[in-house]
This record gives structure tokens, sequence and C-alpha cells, in this order.
């Protein structure tokens, strides 16, 4: 961890745009991946990146097929390895998932939908979605709340990143029943995991030019649990003097977020908390369909949505919002350094919300996902 | 509206914000109520206008405002009291006095409504004791 943040510091000393290694470490290695495969020549002279796809459930696949949909109209030079793992259609076991973990070792960037996890307890803690992010250590998961132009809400022009530790604290899985009909549940919080995400997200504001982070806890009630999140965050946090930080106590975060989100910026928090503040904030400008997300550990990047939600009462019905996954789909593409691809996707899909003809039902239109898709497609710039 | 039941906390929590009209009485456990209470009461208008009220068996019940103590303005006759009235007024009901709860909601909300002596905090310039004055003559002029 020291020569980690030792490394991590001589960049950041060096270029203050911060550490560049991950996505580096990403591209790099999916240029070798394709260029490796000599038996089908690329179909155009440039590379074509190849991606780990996973529709999930739910919506997950309808969603993937708009993101083909747009990436093959936009001639995007990108390749999809598909992977069908599901608890709730019986298509999991250890064998898929190493499969996919060996297509995610060759192609390090990925792009995802929700693995419902089924409330019933089949004898394993973990869902397959958490032990995905451990078996991957994606431990940062960052979510752009970003109003879309055109489309008002009660609090317009947002823009925030909520940074959420994804590996340990609260969902550790971690349960017992000592004595029938009570439940112990740990929440594990460590230094290590604490710095690290504390790290990413100084790091993360930094390289994008922000000016606040905040760190999010309960420490006035989980003195020891939170306190030890927060007194990590204060450390990293006197490496960045040039970022502001500040903590706030979880339940007046989200009262702040109702009432006056304009204050926050970027915000770093443990496991719940990001699950809880991330929905907080999706609902803030316009809900679970429109916001991206991504999850990242040193070496891969996951491109998924940023309230993850398989929405299963929609299913088939084609009325599901692709906005999200577009949008995370562009930052995927910006994420490989395709910088004209992305801005083409996230252009076109801001285009379609701002004109507001063709709205899906979540944002108060009739348009079927279909029709949302098509006119995204129609919108690219040509 | 809402498309999806939400089934969790997280959902549940973008469900509040984007329309809270889907969720009639909520029971959770511990952390979930400190979390969500606070996001509510960020809905309403914050913790100035919020009540509160702690249940035990036996009838046993304390009644209180979940704001601070406000040391910045205590003593200069600014506070706003709608949190602590309110709760007095669960208080009344939990007593079984429905009628003066009633009244006492009633000349309360008035008095908000009228946006005549509001406090500071609701974006008027009245005093606390008048705030207060102004629900106390509604109350007798209901009687």
């Amino acid at each position: 961890m020291a020569v980690a943040l030792k490394r991590s510091l001589a960049v950041l000393v060096k270029s203050l745009g911060g550490p560049k290694w991950w996505q580096q470490a990403s591209r790099s290695v999916s240029i070798s991946a394709s260029l490796s495969r000599v038996e089908s020549p690329p179909a155009r002279a440039d590379a074509t990146f190849k991606v780990t796809m996973l529709p999930g459930d739910g919506v997950g696949p309808e969603l993937m097929t708009a993101v083909k949909d747009v990436f093959k109209a936009g001639d995007v030079p990108v390749e999809f390895d598909e992977f069908h793992l599901s608890e709730v259609q019986n298509m999991a076991s250890e064998d898929k998932l190493e499969e996919l973990l060996s297509s995610m070792k060759n192609n390090k960037v990925a792009i995802k939908g929700k693995i419902h996890t089924p409330m019933e307890f089949k004898g394993e803690l973990a869902s397959y979605e958490m032990r995905l992010r451990r078996k991957l250590d994606l431990f940062a998961n960052v979510v752009h709340v970003n109003s879309l132009p055109g489309y008002s809400t009660r609090h317009n022009n947002l823009d925030l990143v909520i940074i959420r530790e994804q590996t340990e604290g609260e969902y550790s899985s971690l349960e017992h029943e000592s004595v029938p009909g009570v439940i112990e549940c740990l929440k594990i919080i460590t230094r290590a995991k604490s710095r690290r995400i504390a790290k990413f997200a100084f790091d993360y504001a930094t390289k994008k030019g922000r000016n606040k982070v905040t760190a999010v806890h309960k420490a006035n009630i989980m003195k020891l649990g939170d306190g030890l999140f927060l007194q990590c965050c204060a450390e990293v946090a006197q490496l960045y003097p040039k970022i502001k930080y500040e903590n706030i106590i979880i339940d007046n975060c989200c009262m702040q977020l109702v009432q006056n989100p304009y204050q926050f910026d970027v915000l770093v928090m443990p496991n719940l908390y990001g699950n809880i503040i991330d929905n907080l904030a999706a609902g803030l400008v316009g809900g679970a369909g429109v916001v991206p997300g991504e999850s990242y550990s040193a070496e891969y990047a996951v491109f998924e949505t940023g309230a993850r939600h398989p929405f299963a009462q929609a299913v088939g019905r084609n009325i599901a919002n692709p906005t999200a996954m577009l949008l995370s789909a562009a930052n995927m593409l910006r994420h490989l350094n395709l910088e004209y691809h992305s801005h083409m996707v996230s252009d076109a899909v801001k285009r379609v919300i701002k004109q507001g003809k063709v709205r899906t039902g979540d944002l108060g239109g009739y348009a079927t996902s279909d029709e949302f898709t098509q006119a995204v497609i129609a919108n690219l710039a040509v | 509206e809402s498309l999806s039941t939400p089934s969790n906390t997280p959902e549940t929590t973008r469900g509040m914000v984007q329309d809270p009209t889907q969720f009639d009485v909520l029971v959770m456990p511990n952390l979930y109520g400190d979390i969500l209470s606070d996001l509510c009461a960020g809905l309403i208008g914050g913790l100035g206008v919020t009540p509160s009220g702690n249940i035990g068996a036996n009838g046993v019940a304390i009644f209180e405002s979940v704001h601070g103590t406000a040391p910045d303005i205590a003593g200069l006759d600014l506070a706003n009291p709608t949190a602590l009235l309110l709760s007095g007024v669960m208080m009344l009901r939990h007593m079984g006095l429905h009628d003066h709860a009633h009244k006492i909601q009633k000349a309360c909300f008035d008095t908000i409504r009228e946006k005549k002596v509001l406090t500071k905090d609701l974006g008027g310039n009245s005093k606390c004791s008048e705030f207060t004055a102004d629900i106390c003559r509604r109350v007798q002029d209901l009687d």
C-alpha cells in the first residue's frame, strides 16, 4: 500500500493530472489483445477494442441491444465478448464465473447490466454480483450525477460525483446466528481499503479538476468503524492541499442533498451509504434510467448504470430507458481514448432528451426503448 | 410516477426523492430509519418543522424535536418552535386528547399558511414569541 501511495504521489507531483495508470493499463492491454488475434484481420485500419459484455438480468439485455445498435450505427471500433451469468435465470455456476473472469483479464474493460440477487438465502451469503466485484477487486464505484439539459427536475444543473467503496463495509457478507432469533452482521472497515478509496477519490477529483471532496459517515455512532474511515480520509486529504476536504454525517447528507445539493462536489463513502446516496442522487436528476456509473479496480474498468436495478417489471415491455446505459457506454469509449466516438454517442443522447419529443415513460414520455434508441441513432453527429 | 415498486432501502430512497406520494407508512431498522427520516424531513422543509416521538412498551413515550440545540440563536427569541410544538401535538394524540391536538395543529398550520408572522428560518422576520402568540390567538378563536 505504501509503495503504491509513493508511486502515485510521484506521478502526481510530476503531472497534476493524477495517476494515469488506470487508463494506460486497460488501453494498452486491449490493443495488444486484439492485435494478437491474427486469425481474423481487423475490420478497420485502426485497432478494434474488445470489451467484455455481461447483459445480466431484467432489462439488462434490452439495454445492451441498444448499446450495440448505437455502436453499429456510429461505426464505433468496439467488439463485444458476451457472457450470460444470472442467478435468477439459473445460468450461474463457478465455470461461467471463471470464463467471465478470464475474458475480463484479457480485455480489461467491460460493460454490464445488473446480476439480480434473489432475496432468498440459497446457502451462499455473497451474491454473484458481490463475488464478481471481489474477484476483480472493483473497489471503487463512481456515479456521475449530471442534470440532463432539457429535462427539468427540482434541482437543475447538478454536477456531482459519488464515489463508493464497494468491497467491504456492511456488504462483507459476514452474518451469523449465534442464538436463535438473534443475528449478528459484521461491518468490516479496514485502514487499507479506506485509504485506498480516499486516495482514489482525491486522485479522481484532481484529475477531473474538481474542488472539494466530502466524506460521508456515521462516525458519531460507529466510532471505531466509520471513525477509522474518516481518519483515513483526513490523512489522505493532507496529501492534496489544493482540494478542499469536508465531512458530513449520512443522515444530514441525505437531507442536504434534497434541500441544497449544490453544496456538494465529490462525495466519498463506504459501501452502504454509497448504495443509498447513489440512488438518492439518481432520483434527484431523473431516476435510475438516466445516471451512468462505473466500477474500477487497479486493472479493470466496468461500465454500468449508476443506480443498479434490474427493473424486472419492465422486461419484454420495451419501456426501459436506455439513457443511463448509453451514457455509460460513452464514458467507456472515453476510457478507451475514443474521444470522438464518446462525444458522438453522448451528444446524440443529450440532443434527443433536450428536444423532448422522444422520451421513455420514466421521463414522462410515451416512447418505447426502441424508439428512443432509433432517435439517438438518427442524431449521431452526421 | 415510478414504474417499479422499491424493494430495498436504496430503491426506496430513490422513490422517495422522485415520488414520495407512493409511500404511506414505512417501517425499518435503526440505521435506515435514521437516514430516511432525515431525508424526508429535508423534503418537507427541514428539521425545524419535523416532529417525532419515541414509543416504548406500556404507553411510555418521549416526544421530541430532532433539530440541534442551535447555540448561535439560543436566548434571542429567534427559534422556530414548530417542530417541538407538533411533537407536543403527537403527544396529545398519544394521550388520547385528540380535540386539543387537532386545535393546536390547525392553529399552527394556519399561522404558517398565512405567512404573516414567520420566523427567520421560514423566510419571515418575526420573533418566536410573536409566532407563538399568533398560534395561541388562533387556538382561543377556535374554542
